[in-house]
């Protein structure tokens, strides 16, 4: 029985009360006649289509909202609701609250880079992804033709393999989930995979582009390509027949490919200016999945993008020198909820593991990585050093380190997200028996 | 309970924003389900289920705590269809903030009484809407949003949103209610009705 009815059913208008306001009639006084009169005239014809509005409509919303502060104002949803009737709440956000948080110290961030090494020959090429991190703390960098492992831990330098001439440059670098296969994207859209362990070769992806592989992502036994010739495509690198998905949408070059954590979306962008979101419950039996969500927002080439580990279908991206916003997206209705005027290139980005914070790398004129306090997108800090633009980032298996390089040839550290804890003594290899005391009782 | 003056007819900020954040608990979620209760003068459905009084508590807190510092501009509810999603009702709650009472601290005078009935006329308005709101025939489910100034620290229950309007909305704007700190606007808007064509 609707809860209004029987509200009403209760209602005993038992009281004359001396004012007489009509529960009836509604504020007459107060109707905007104008916004009516709009609706009833031009409100139907937005109706189809609301993606497909003229520019000059786009504008006069644009400045109404402006009128109406939309842009001092934050649009906040509370998530934390009650089990009983339905909900969508993700259960991460059910836990109670903490009103009075003792408020965290401000750590400090160093300013300068922890380390330099050098980079020699790195290609100063904005469309490629030369930098991966592993899970083992081996971060992976290729370097021209050839592929070299550092590991974080000891501090040395191997290498993992030279690609020959008419096969490479080396175009693209990514650690599987794992921490020990690693993929290799090459110039003549071949990907090599890799055992770092043996330091052997296992297999070669062919077939399935046409020009270079620029972006590479894991999604378990899935590696994803992203080619120059705009496709996208799914291989199951544990069968034969490795090519199970292709996602066709971009035109030009997919220089930005990143999972989400929960390995549903994909999220995809291009020198096409285009931003995708592929979802995996879109997937087709004739192989060729249509996208979820097309961002047409910025303009310049999308190649950072990074999905936010504190908040599911929250993702970040980035546009390149004719663009320079960030942008902030909600990966299952496509709204984009703020967009943000960095000044310069976005050609990275990475969201702190540990807090409430994002960090951007740019290029022209400061070539810095700028860290920001999320939601506010207040500027925490910016790290000057390279000296030229900060092509590609990655970050420690911690958390608490990045990793940045660029064309400068220089590879560089920066405990931006935190100081890494002093090496521990080796883990026990079994858990003790109580190691959950609390728990007993 | 958020304590409130009960001196006289003076009214604090702090008492103002109890009373604007409690009317918006009963208002919107207190309407939806279950329990008698006498409020405003009115009886009142309230729950007995300890999930949605912590989320009650949680809100009003919340609100509360905003409304205080002038920071909060509007409060929505939107009613979702739990299947597709679809916002298929809104109510926006803006509220005018007396900056000076803010800022200085001053206090204002109105009865209690009357502002009681001004609440009391604004739930009879809200009651009666159901007579022209589409009857929400599928499992529904909610949100609640706060549109707040952009200075103001996210606490952790909540994340940043879009505002869920209704396309083509019909609108109705319901009488307002004033504690002299606070004013309060209502306006309902709902998705049009297909079989509705003027």
């Amino acid at each position: 029985m609707d809860p209004r009815r029987a509200l009403q059913e209760r209602m005993l208008p038992r009281k004359n009360s001396k004012e007489n306001l009509d529960r009836f009639i509604p504020n007459r006084s107060a109707m905007d006649f104008d916004f009516a009169h709009y609706m009833l005239t031009e409100g139907r014809k937005g109706k189809e289509n609301p993606a497909a509005s003229s520019p000059t409509k786009e504008a006069y919303q644009k400045q109404l909202r402006e009128v109406f502060g939309m842009n001092r104002t934050r649009i906040l949803a509370f998530k934390n609701k009650p089990p009983a009737p339905v909900e969508l709440v993700p259960q991460d956000f059910y836990t109670s609250v903490q009103h009075s948080k003792p408020a965290k110290p401000r750590r400090y961030i160093p300013q300068t880079s922890e380390r330099v090494l050098d980079a020699p020959d790195i290609l100063d090429d904005y469309y490629l992804n030369l930098l991966d991190w592993g899970s083992s703390n081996v971060l992976a960098i290729a370097l021209g033709t050839t592929v070299y492992l550092w590991d974080a831990c000891s501090g040395s330098t191997s290498e993992l393999v030279t690609v020959d001439d008419d096969k490479g440059p080396v175009t693209s670098v990514n650690w599987a989930p794992d921490g020990r296969h690693i993929a290799v994207g090459l110039n003549n859209s071949e990907v090599h995979l890799w055992d770092s362990t043996s330091n052997r070769q296992l297999r070669t992806l062919r077939g399935g582009h046409r020009a270079r592989v620029g972006s590479l992502a894991w999604n378990n036994h899935i590696l994803t390509t992203g080619s120059m010739d705009g496709q996208i495509i799914n291989n199951d690198v544990r069968i034969r027949d490795h090519i199970v998905e292709t996602y066709r949408g971009h035109n030009q070059e997919v220089c930005g490919l990143k999972w989400s954590s929960s390995g549903r979306q994909l999220a995809s962008g291009g020198n096409d200016n285009l931003l995708h979101i592929w979802d995996q419950s879109m997937a087709s039996s004739n192989s060729t999945t249509q996208w979820l969500h097309r961002l047409e927002d910025h303009r310049a080439a999308v190649k950072a993008l990074a999905w936010c580990p504190f908040q599911s279908n929250l993702l970040a991206s980035g546009g390149g020198g004719n663009d320079r916003c960030i942008k902030f997206w909600n990966s299952h209705t496509g709204a984009c909820m703020n967009s943000v005027d960095t000044g310069s290139q976005v050609c990275s980005l990475l969201w702190s593991k540990n807090e409430r914070e994002l960090l951007s790398s740019h290029g022209f004129t400061q070539n810095q990585l700028t860290l920001w306090k999320y939601p506010s997108m207040a500027k925490m800090a910016e790290l000057t050093g390279h000296t030229s633009r900060v092509l590609f980032m990655a970050q420690s298996p911690d958390g608490c380190t990045v990793a940045s390089a660029a064309g400068d040839e220089t590879l560089r550290f920066w405990n931006v997200f935190g100081t890494p804890e002093p090496a521990k003594p080796a883990p026990k290899a079994a858990p003790e028996p109580f190691a959950n005391v609390n728990r007993i009782r | 309970m958020a304590s409130r003056t009960i001196a006289k007819d003076i009214i604090t900020l702090r008492g103002s924003a109890a009373i604007v954040s409690e009317f918006f608990v009963y208002c919107t979620i207190g309407a939806y389900t279950q329990k008698k209760v006498k409020k405003y003068g009115l009886p009142m459905l309230l729950t007995q289920d300890e999930g949605v009084k912590t989320f009650i508590a949680n809100l009003t807190a919340q609100l509360s705590e905003w409304l205080e510092g002038g920071k909060l501009q509007r409060v929505v509810l939107v009613i979702m269809s739990k299947a597709t999603n679809e916002v298929l009702e809104r109510w926006n709650f803006s509220i005018e903030t007396d900056s000076e009472v803010v800022e200085k601290g001053v206090s204002r005078e109105k009865s209690d009484k009357e502002i009681m009935r001004e609440i009391q006329a604004i739930m009879r308005q809200i009651a009666s809407s159901i007579t022209y709101l589409p009857c929400l025939d599928e499992p529904c489910v909610f949100d609640v949003l706060a549109y707040t100034d952009k200075d103001v620290a996210v606490p952790f229950t909540w994340i940043e949103s879009d505002p869920k309007l209704i396309s083509n909305p019909q609108m109705v704007k319901l009488h307002s209610f004033d504690t002299k700190i606070h004013k309060v606007d209502t306006i309902v808007s709902y998705k049009n009705d297909e079989w509705d064509e003027q």
